[in-house]
């Protein structure tokens, strides 16, 4: 039969010669291929304390950002959930009542905003359909769970949080270099 | 019966209708847009200028100079009249300068207000409307004022097409709104405060053309794109009892007039069936409402 490569091998079952018995020289054969590597360049890295750089065009976890003032930027519109390919945004709106102008921007606001990570494919068309610059996905990934639930990200942790912002600008900066939209 | 020529298409006509109409019987997707104007309510009409149509030739006896742009929704039609409509591009570019206009005042605050989706000044903006504003001035902000429990007004967003005080005057007993102050300062409003409740006040959100008067009792309850519409009827005394059921599962959210072709609500529905028969056992469904397929409402994924 003829082989559909070339690296395929006939095995025989011819007796080992007495060298071949001792087996000394293939462990040392062996051996000498572990111990070079030792002197090797690794190729793989200790990943939470090191990351590797990402793609300028890297798309990631969400995030819901706040405007200048701190305000919610959503508005609950409904945009990105009929764009989303993978049906992975839901929301409920409320009503902004006396008070809370500088928590909410508009008059209408998310009171529940859901996105599950394990139908979203990070295209990116929640964020092309938002019309009040609100969603954003960023460079970061998503951490891994054991749980499914802990994928469903609310509210709790995708609005950016006031004492530490979460840069965006890195994509479109990049973007903008390449003259593209 | 004079004959008349909308866009080389002949049609004829019973003496007494208006160019809008005609150009309805043809065809109601290639009518001039309209606004005010609502084939419901007598009187209506003439006031926002977006049904503009280029009169080319009049009859004979006509002395009026043509050609000419005229609003479809007021003017008669004579016989041998020649009318352009979507063919003449000064047609275009005037509808253009209209929304403009319309647009000077509105707020654009679309992500909020209930009536994306279904409002027929977002529509006649994306077909005739200029991609961005050059309006940089203030716009025109009224305080909030509420008019009862049911109906919820946001003047900012009124264009004045007074449909909704014409649907007053001729759907229920006694009209206890209007429109106060004159020109610029002009505003929906009941002079001294007081809510509008009478048995068809709810249609006044069906005539509304934009987000001026939407349904209190659907407040930001669900985009209109994400809930299913099905047509239903139930028996009623006091009105058809013919609506439109916007379902979000087996909950029905929104309960409103049947829209015809050109998206007007002719058989108008009264309170009871559209703020308190809002379950499923109260009506017969028909089956799903018709959708334009360019329609937003139409690329809801969940409903089907």
């Amino acid at each position: 039969m003829k082989s559909l490569t070339h690296r395929a091998k006939r095995v025989s079952n011819k007796r080992m010669t007495f060298l071949e018995k001792l087996y000394l020289p293939a462990i040392l054969g062996g051996m000498w291929i572990t111990i070079r590597h030792f002197f090797k360049k690794k190729v793989t890295i200790k990943y939470p304390e090191q990351v590797r750089e990402f793609s300028p065009v890297f798309r990631g976890l969400h995030v819901l950002k706040r405007d200048d003032t701190g305000a919610e930027r959503c508005t609950a519109c409904g945009l990105c959930a009929v764009a989303c390919p993978a049906e992975a945004i839901t929301m409920d709106a409320a009503e902004r009542v006396h008070g809370e102008e500088s928590m909410y921007r508009e008059e209408k606001y998310a009171s529940r905003y859901d996105i599950n990570m394990l139908r979203c494919i990070f295209c990116g068309l929640c964020e092309e359909a938002c019309p009040k610059q609100a969603i954003f996905l960023t460079d970061r990934i998503v951490p891994a769970s054991a749980r499914r639930d802990d994928f469903v990200w609310g509210k709790d942790r995708l609005v950016e949080p006031l004492t530490h912002r979460i840069d965006i600008s890195k994509r479109h900066f990049y973007y903008k270099q390449q003259g593209k939209p | 019966m004079p004959k008349i020529t909308i866009d080389s298409i002949e049609v004829e006509v019973v003496q007494g209708t208006t160019i809008m109409d005609a150009a309805r019987q043809i065809d109601p997707h290639t009518a001039p847009p309209a606004m005010c104007y609502h084939s419901g309510l007598n009187g209506s009409g003439g006031k926002c200028r977006t049904c503009l149509v280029k009169v080319v030739q009049t009859s004979e006896t006509n002395p009026r100079p043509m050609p000419k742009l005229v609003p479809a929704c007021r003017t008669l039609v004579e016989d041998g009249m020649k009318v352009e409509n979507n063919s003449s591009p000064e047609v275009i570019s005037a509808r253009k300068g209209i929304v403009e206009l319309l647009l000077i005042n509105h707020p654009l605050d679309c992500p909020v207000c209930d009536q994306a989706g279904e409002c027929d000044l977002q529509n006649l903006t994306f077909q005739h409307g200029a991609e961005t504003t050059r309006y940089t001035e203030d716009r025109r902000r009224y305080p909030t004022k509420s008019l009862g429990n049911l109906i919820q007004l946001h003047m900012n967003r009124c264009i004045l097409c007074f449909r909704c005080v014409y649907a007053a005057d001729q759907l229920t007993d006694g009209r206890d709104h209007g429109v106060l102050n004159r020109g610029d300062a002009s505003e929906i409003g009941t002079y001294i405060e007081k809510s509008i409740d009478n048995d068809f006040s709810g249609n006044l959100i069906d005539v509304c053309p934009v987000g001026a008067l939407t349904d209190k009792t659907f407040r930001f309850k669900s985009r209109v794109w994400f809930t299913k519409p099905v047509y239903a009827h139930r028996q009623c005394e006091t009105c058809c009892g013919k609506g439109v059921l916007w379902l979000k599962g087996h909950e029905v959210l929104r309960i409103t007039g049947r829209r015809n072709a050109v998206g007007e609500v002719t058989e108008f529905i009264c309170n009871t069936c559209r703020f308190e028969s809002k379950s499923l056992h109260h009506w017969e469904v028909e089956g799903p409402a018709p959708i334009d397929q360019r329609s937003v409402i139409s690329q809801n994924h969940y409903t089907s």
